[in-house]
């Protein structure tokens, strides 16, 4: 019992204690403050939002003990085609256009999440393997879109979108992410759906002896990651007013490194949406924060890579734990 | 409530099991006894619906019984308790008395969520009926947390919850403790009162004589002894298992 309870805990100290270190760097260096101040708050929340959003739609299928490597170039994919079918239909009223293309985007980039989810649960190839494969895929075709530049799209309604802070305090996209995660919290926590990715992840021979249609659930929830990476594909396009085929590239350790960070477990059964949101702050944070410190960018990759190391060292040790030592 | 009429069953050139008869009564409790090899996984596994007998036939309840799947057996209330693949270990003891069948109430009108008081209380009201002792504290923690017999019991609630009429056990107390093999083995004592059929696989002739009313003992797929729990003594069931 005191286990979960550490379980749920962990996420949170990690959130305060970097907040504290970047806190005290940014006293101690600039006699500034790094936390209370609003556009660094603001831009946090922002940073947060792509690899957050990827972050959900993995966070179902780590907890159904699986993984999806092909997130971040399933992003890139979906902004260059949002900005080549959108700009495409310039001449068009820009609502209609902006509505066609979000369409158009979100059935196409459904395409790579059913052959990973058919791969996965209708060929039983390793998810690693599969969804590494649709890295490739995705990434190339992509480029192949882009025709290897990046995508300008010119319609002012996604660029309001884009860049409008509701109040002039919160930004949309941010916006957007607060209420896809109170969704994505509900279906997890509240419905057969979630409690059969639960289910699943926890012993898939249990969950098929109920009954349940394991298949199915499987390729709906490399669908549902699919259209993820597909709804940051598209907020990208409206930030940047631009798709670019390599925009997910380096969100796809960031938004694993949150679903590790936010207590799920690697061997699948375990994970909250909340715990991925703290995950995502984790990481924005440490990025914003070496930004905001004066510390050189590459430097970003080392520290996620390091956390989600850390992360996974910590879920084996709380898993040999529970398992009485073994 | 079931009967077994001369089964047999080839698996390539092997004779698994060879004109097999049994009968079982509701409320009557039969132990499987066999060395390796001997064909009781055949026989269950062909009672559940797993595999179908090459000649032969069964009945249940004075129907004829052709299951063709452990899914279509357990419909008709025949459910095999296997050690160990039963729960999912991250769930609580609710959801997985209920999984695949959760009791659903409205949400704001809008849509259906999943009933947890009612799963929590209707699993308190079922592991009560059958006398299981599980601390209310644990009732809303994953079952990983439980003792083995306390999983075994649960795994056997949900199997009664849902109305099984003919419970196969395939070796319920190995991998216990001794205390918590006592456990389940009251547990049996409870369903016999139950009128639940019990078929249990086992080979601990400790278990058997403690839990069981009759013993079949098979040796290269034929029956070798059939008899009372009183009328048959350790050594007898010995020397049939091992010479016919």
């Amino acid at each position: 019992m005191k286990l979960d309870v550490i379980r749920s805990i962990w996420p949170w100290l990690f959130l305060l204690s970097m907040s504290v270190f970047f806190e005290v760097w940014a006293r101690l260096a600039y006699d500034t403050s790094f936390l209370f101040n609003l556009f660094n708050i603001q831009s946090i929340l922002t940073f947060a939002a792509a690899p957050l959003l990827l972050g959900i739609g993995v966070t179902f299928v780590i907890i159904a003990g699986g993984i999806d490597l092909s997130i971040g170039f399933a992003m890139g994919f979906a902004a260059v085609v949002f900005a080549t079918i959108t700009s495409s239909l310039g001449g068009q009223d820009p609502l209609v256009a902006l509505l066609i293309g979000v369409i158009a985007t979100m059935l196409i980039v459904m395409v790579p999440g059913m052959i990973n989810g058919w791969l996965i649960a209708g060929l039983h190839i390793p998810p690693f393997i599969g969804t590494l494969g649709m890295y490739g895929v995705a990434r190339g075709l992509g480029f192949i879109v882009a025709d290897g530049v990046t995508v300008p799209v010119n319609n002012p309604i996604l660029f309001q979108l884009g860049t409008t802070k509701i109040f002039g305090l919160i930004p949309i996209p941010v916006l957007i992410t607060a209420i896809v995660v109170l969704i994505a919290h509900f279906v997890l926590s509240q419905t057969r759906f979630g409690q059969y990715t639960y289910a699943i992840g926890g012993n898939r021979e249990a969950a098929l002896r109920a009954g349940i249609n394991v298949k199915r659930h499987t390729l709906l929830l490399y669908m549902i990651s699919a259209g993820f990476a597909g709804l940051a594909g598209l907020i990208y396009t409206a930030r940047f007013s631009a798709g670019a085929a390599q925009a997910g590239e380096p969100l796809l350790l960031d938004s694993i490194a949150a679903v590790f960070i936010g207590g799920a477990s690697f061997f699948g059964g375990s994970g909250r949406i909340f715990g991925t949101v703290i995950g995502a702050l984790v990481i924005a944070i440490i990025q914003f924060g070496l930004v905001f410190v004066d510390v050189e960018p590459f430097w970003q990759f080392l520290a996620v890579g390091i956390v989600i190391i850390v992360a996974v060292l910590v879920d084996q040790s709380r898993t040999r734990i529970s398992n009485g030592g073994k | 409530m079931l009967e077994v009429n001369g089964v047999s069953k080839h698996f390539g050139g092997v004779k698994a099991l060879n004109n097999v008869s049994m009968n079982l009564q509701a409320g009557e409790v039969l132990a499987l006894a066999g060395d390796n090899g001997a064909g009781k996984s055949t026989l269950i596994k062909i009672i559940s619906g797993v595999h179908a007998p090459d000649t032969g036939s069964l009945a249940y309840q004075d129907q004829p019984l052709h299951a063709n799947s452990p899914l279509q057996a357990r419909n008709l209330g025949i459910e095999t308790i296997y050690q160990d693949l039963a729960l999912a270990d991250n769930l609580d003891v609710g959801a997985n008395i209920f999984l695949g069948r959760e009791p659903m109430k409205s949400f704001l009108g809008m849509t259906q969520i999943i009933d947890r008081q009612r799963m929590l209380k209707e699993s308190r009201e079922v592991l009560h009926s059958l006398d299981i002792e599980i601390p209310e504290s644990s009732l809303e923690q994953p079952v990983r947390n439980l003792s083995g017999g306390q999983r075994q019991a649960i795994a056997i609630s949900r199997a009664i919850y849902w109305n099984a009429k003919l419970l196969i056990m395939d070796e319920p107390t190995a991998a216990l403790g001794v205390p918590e093999q006592r456990k389940v083995l009251e547990l049996i004592d409870k369903l016999r009162t139950q009128k639940i059929g019990i078929i249990f696989i086992s080979h601990n002739l400790n278990d058997i004589f403690a839990a069981s009313d009759r013993i079949l003992i098979l040796r290269q797929g034929r029956v070798v002894g059939e008899s009372k729990i009183s009328e048959t003594s350790r050594e007898k069931v010995v020397s049939q298992m091992v010479s016919g």
